[in-house]
């Protein structure tokens, strides 16, 4: 069953086609990634997934609901993280928690921060405001919001942008916990390959607002003869080698 | 609680919060009105001291009484402004617009911090009128509940027309937010009557509800008497002020969403 389905999705401001008609379905319980150069659309696509953008063109359906004429039924089941996007840096972590959790109608508020207090191990820090930690510690509030309503659905925008290794791989390792135990269907935008390669069973290419190729990272290395997606990534930026079956 | 309420709710949690651990901010929320109350009752109390005990007392009345209830407008458009600003000057927009939060639930929780924010900011200085200056608002009588009403509905207008400007035109439009309700205090007639005004900008002043209130307030202060016709233009001119900025608003979301505003705005 696709989660997400988006039919010839296109954004167009003015004479810039940020994104040319692309189609593409997530299944339940499925990691995509969006790969893509600066400017390729991924930050695009994602806006109009959550309803920030009113598409040009196209269709988009998420938990079986129209995001054009009912977004906010998919909202209050999805969530969102990035790190270009802060939280009110005055506020504390619990008082954060406490803001998303009624935006979000969280039933036991409380005790929904106390497990994601202890999964993301914010103890220390929940009574600090948010502007005063550092990158890493942003980044797991950042996750424990997105993760206040137990979302069916999480959109990530380069979640361990600008992350340690060790704090980039916890991220991850929690991902790929509460994908398997929730059944949660994630898309990620990244830079990172090796994350991609990681948690994706799907990777979608796009380019100049197009999806150039996809498929499985394993199927994108043996497509393009290489070692790793960074590889594959560079090949696509830069035209530099076709796909062997293309 | 219903999910409406309870969002409603989480919107103006985050701004009670900030205020709680922010002592400046609460302070500020004071500072303005009772330092506009000392000027004016300095003043009040010069042109009562010059003008007589009968004709001065009423003066001074009139000017007291219009400094509050124009900080009653004032503080109510600002309050419901700065509150959406603070959203953008801590990069949250991205965060509040994906929730399951409605525009309509968001223009509630303003309105609600907006009322907060009014009363922070207005009661000392009306009790320091009071203090100082023995003038008691509250003489005006039940109808005062009317002007305030009357007074802090134009203010949302006004806030509302001001955030759909800077969700249009982004940060260039923020200082609408402190000054736009200036331009309109000449026309509104807050310490003078309509009929002052030139002939020529005297239908601008009936097009504004504050300046029914300001006459309303002058006929209760000097013949003790209530304008119902002015009370009764005030709410009618309210509705279509209103109205028309929920219809502005809604308009410029939409065009936000269209042109990319809000993804900007928000990160």
């Amino acid at each position: 069953m696709s989660v997400i389905q988006v039919e010839q999705l296109t954004k167009r401001y003015g004479d810039v086609l940020a994104v040319d008609g692309i189609d593409f379905t997530v299944a339940q319980g499925q990691t995509v990634g969006l790969l893509g150069g600066n400017g390729a659309g991924k930050t695009t696509t994602i806006a109009m997934l959550l309803g920030l953008l009113i598409p040009t063109a196209g269709r988009i359906r998420i938990l079986g609901h129209d995001m054009a004429t009912n977004r906010f039924a998919a909202l209050a089941r999805m969530n969102f993280s990035s790190p270009y996007v802060s939280l009110p840096h005055r506020l504390t972590v619990r008082q954060n928690m406490r803001v998303y959790g009624n935006l979000y109608n969280v039933r036991g508020l409380d005790r929904r921060i106390a497990e994601l207090s202890a999964e993301l191990d914010l103890g220390a820090i929940l009574d600090r405001p948010a502007g005063q930690l550092s990158a890493g510690q942003k980044t797991r509030v950042a996750l424990a919001k997105a993760l206040i309503n137990r979302p069916e659905v999480l959109l990530l925008d380069e979640p361990t942008a600008s992350l340690d290794p060790d704090t980039g791989d916890l991220v991850r390792s929690w991902l790929e916990r509460y994908r398997t135990e929730t059944g949660c269907t994630i898309l990620l935008a990244s830079h990172n390959m090796a994350e991609v390669a990681r948690l994706c069973s799907h990777v979608l290419m796009l380019k100049k607002g197009r999806v150039v190729d996809s498929g499985s990272p394993e199927a994108l290395l043996a497509r393009y003869e290489r070692e790793d997606l960074e590889e594959v990534f560079l090949d696509i930026a830069r035209d530099r080698r076709q796909a062997v079956d293309a | 609680m219903t999910a409406a309420a309870r969002r409603v709710w989480g919107l103006m949690y985050r701004h009670l919060a900030l205020y709680r651990s922010s002592w400046p901010r609460l302070l500020e929320l004071a500072y303005w009105p009772i330092l506009q109350m000392c000027i004016w009752g300095f003043t009040a109390s010069f042109l009562a001291s010059r003008m007589g005990s009968g004709t001065g007392a009423l003066a001074a009345a009139a000017l007291l009484g219009g400094v509050l209830l124009w900080e009653v407008t004032l503080r109510s458009q600002m309050g419901m402004s700065i509150s959406f600003l603070e959203e953008i000057w801590s990069r949250n927009l991205g965060h509040i617009f994906v929730s399951p939060l409605r525009p309509s639930e968001m223009i509630v929780a303003l309105i609600g911090m907006s009322i907060i924010r009014m009363l922070l900011g207005v009661v000392p200085a009306i009790l320091l009128a009071w203090a100082f200056y023995a003038f008691n608002l509250f003489a005006l009588g039940p109808v005062l509940v009317l002007f305030f009403a009357n007074l802090m509905i134009f203010g949302w207008a006004v806030a509302l027309s001001v955030v759909s400007l800077v969700l249009r035109h982004g940060a260039g439009a923020e200082p609408l937010a402190w000054g736009v309700l200036f331009g309109l205090a000449p026309f509104s007639a807050v310490f003078y009557p309509v009929s002052v005004l030139p002939m020529a900008v005297r239908w601008i002043a009936w097009l504004l509800p504050t300046s029914h209130v300001f006459e309303g307030m002058r006929g209760v202060l000097m013949h003790q008497e209530v304008l119902w016709a002015h009370l009764a233009a005030a709410f009618a001119l309210n509705i279509v002020w209103l109205c028309g900025a929920v219809a502005l608003f809604n308009w410029q979301f939409r065009q936000a969403r269209i042109s990319g505003a809000l993804v900007s705005m928000g990160e």
